[in-house]
């Protein structure tokens, strides 16, 4: 696969006009991660310092109606063998004309409005090891064309190829007890991970409402983990990817301070069908006590019809959050969210702050802490995971 | 962005000064000084430029910002505009989509190059802060005679040049002035300068226009503005360049597929 990307990269290259035309930007950061408790499992590391790298390359002619891009992505971790793992992150050519677009590569495609959680966001897989928030993803090889009329944008995807989400190895944290055998899983398809998988995605902006609607129809990007063995017989968790149908729906409705937000899919293949929901509202407060900073305050509604005891965490949940925008030069932000679990009164308490120094440099740090899980539910090993992590970037 | 704009032919003028001078109390005559300045600009289609902003603050600690502009007139709207950014570096990439309304809130888009994510966001910010400078999102924003009401002052010259001296009221409350007190070239209706009173009705910022460019032969643009805040001390420099106007831009060019494709 790597080969691949290289002779792509390299025969988009021998076509360009001149090299000058190819412009660069990205970043490099040193991430340190501290977990505050003692390992639960052998193997277990206090922490880790990684070194990420993030270059895209990008080259548009065409006055702008054509363009490539090449983002590679590089994660070497200090503990976690997994951890340090290459992607190429996209790397497609696309083009746009008056009522259409096309894209053909790999790339990344985000869809939804809720901030705690993206239920209709399915395109591409989650990079879990990278950051358990799920919002970093693997890059998806797909063709998508895009149809633009005065009736809405309709989007179709054909992907033909299937990436396995990453799990923490035996040295990772954020981990249960049984280790996620992520490289030897099961398919439901006989074609395994070359499934011809299919999307399509009308969305429309009516006055103030932002509406989307969107069918999936393949190999799920979220495995159900079942006991098995692994290549020496030790105990596992394989991932099992089924096929599934998936109808979802995005809406948001923005009103002077207010975003009301909404996302809710139905999905059949993972034994039987299962509805979930997300929705609620984020109130912006602007130039708070005299001040140019903007408080947000955001919350959240999580549902999921399969109940606590089913695979997902947040099937009767709330979230809380508070957004903090300083609005001054250095791009001062911090966002602090908790989610509560009503049925067993579970938390999980999440701050991202971030902050620029100078014009090339940005410091971002996270914490997330796990509280009261109780022993018995499927999350319960997260309980001594807490952390915090620092990740400073230069920018290019 | 049609503050920055204004615009200027022969017989527009002669027709202006009729009606300006005919007309009956300081309110209506504001008014129509208002309605020339936009008259006068109308039609210029669309255009892109660059824009770099150096912010200081009373300690001389300066900072820069540069993005690229792109904007769309709108008939009987306000205009469409795209503005991506390039400096500072964690921001590149990043797009900012608005759509003006000659009344109610504007709508606006930010596309996150980090999430692929393009976020509808609200429009009651217009008070503050663009990019951690100087200009407030309605300093820069598209400037609809619908906007605000207007009371003609005097007469004065700003630099050797004969003026009106016109106020601008804000028609909506979340704006962050009382009024705009705006010295507007009798010649060619452009402005050169405006001072910003803020709720309190106390002077808080001044704005001065320098070195304005003809472009198509009509539509005047001020390669320099000037931002200076007098409670805080700060400053903005804004330095527009590389004007290009009659691109054939559409709507297509200012749509989310657009703010997406941004780089």
């Amino acid at each position: 696969m790597r080969y691949l990307y290289l002779s792509v990269l390299l025969s988009l290259c021998f076509h360009l006009p001149t090299a000058s035309a190819v412009e660069y930007s990205g970043s490099v950061s040193v991430e340190g991660r501290y977990f505050m408790d003692d390992p639960q499992f052998p193997g277990q590391r206090d922490g880790a310092v990684s070194l990420i790298l993030e270059p895209e390359i990008y080259h548009s002619w065409d006055d702008g109606y054509q363009q490539w891009v090449f983002s590679p992505f590089y994660h070497l971790d200090s503990t976690d063998k997994r951890r340090t793992h290459f992607d190429v992150r996209e790397l497609f050519w696309e083009k746009a004309a008056r009522d259409w677009e096309l894209r053909v590569g790999l790339a990344q495609i985000f869809w939804g409005v809720t901030e705690s959680v993206h239920l209709v966001d399915i395109i591409n897989q989650t990079d879990l090891i990278e950051n358990p928030d799920g919002e970093d993803k693997f890059g998806q090889p797909m063709v998508n064309f895009s149809w633009i009329n005065n009736w809405g944008t309709l989007d179709l995807f054909a992907l033909p190829y299937h990436r396995r989400r990453s799990f923490p190895e035996r040295t990772g944290r954020l981990r249960a007890g049984l280790l996620v055998d992520q490289d030897n899983p099961d398919y439901e398809s006989g074609a395994q991970e070359w499934h011809l998988d299919w999307a399509a995605r009308w969305s429309q902006v009516v006055g103030d409402f932002d509406i989307g609607v969107s069918y999936f129809s393949g190999t799920t990007r979220e495995p159900r983990l079942k006991l098995g063995l692994d290549q020496s017989n030790g105990l596992v968790l394989k991932p099992f990817y089924e096929l599934i149908d998936q109808l979802g729906v995005d809406l948001q409705w923005t009103h002077e301070g207010w975003l009301w937000k909404l996302e809710a899919i139905t999905r059949d293949g993972q034994q039987g069908r299962f509805i979930a929901a997300a929705g609620g509202f984020e109130y912006t407060f602007v130039g708070v006590a005299g001040t140019n900073a903007d408080v947000g305050v955001l919350s959240e509604y999580l549902f999921d019809d399969r109940g606590h005891d089913g695979p997902s965490a947040t099937a009767n949940d709330l979230f809380l959050g508070a957004r903090f925008i300083l609005n001054d030069v250095d791009s001062t932000e911090v966002l602090a969210g908790s989610v509560f679990d009503l049925d067993t009164y579970a938390q999980f308490l999440s701050v991202e702050a971030s902050r620029r120094f100078g014009d090339r440099w940005k410091l971002n740090v996270e914490a997330r802490l796990f509280v009261g899980i109780p022993a018995d539910d499927p999350f319960a090993a997260l309980q001594t995971d807490d952390y915090v992590s620092a990740q400073l970037s230069w920018h290019f | 962005m049609k503050k920055l704009i204004y615009v200027w032919s022969m017989s527009v003028l002669v027709l202006a000064q009729i009606s300006v001078a005919s007309a009956a109390t300081p309110e209506e005559r504001g008014r129509e000084i208002a309605v020339e300045v936009d008259a006068r600009d109308r039609g210029f289609g669309d255009f892109e430029a660059e824009l770099s902003m150096t912010l200081s603050n009373r300690h001389g600690q300066e900072s820069e910002r540069s993005m690229r502009n792109k904007t769309l007139e709108v008939d009987g709207d306000g205009d469409k505009s795209l503005i991506i950014f390039d400096n500072p570096r964690d921001i590149s990439g990043t797009a900012f989509l608005s759509f003006t309304h000659k009344s109610g809130p504007d709508d606006q888009w930010l596309y996150l190059p980090a999430l692929k994510r393009v976020k509808r966001i609200a429009s009651n910010n217009k008070s503050g802060p663009f990019m951690g400078s100087e200009f407030a999102y309605e300093d820069i924003s598209s400037q609809e005679v619908e906007k605000y009401t207007y009371k003609y002052i005097r007469d004065e010259e700003f630099e050797g040049k004969p003026c009106f001296v016109v106020e601008y009221y804000p028609v909506d409350p979340k704006s962050g002035y009382t009024r705009q007190v705006t010295w507007i070239d009798q010649q060619e209706y452009i402005f050169h300068k405006v001072d910003y009173y803020d709720r309190k009705d106390d002077l808080l910022k001044t704005l001065v226009f320098k070195n304005y460019k003809q472009y198509l032969d009509k539509y005047w643009r001020a390669e320099k503005m000037s931002m200076v805040n007098h409670q805080t001390g700060k400053e903005t420099l804004l330095t527009w360049s590389g004007y290009q106007f009659a691109n054939g831009f559409t709507e297509r060019d200012f749509d989310q597929n657009a703010l997406k494709r941004a780089r």
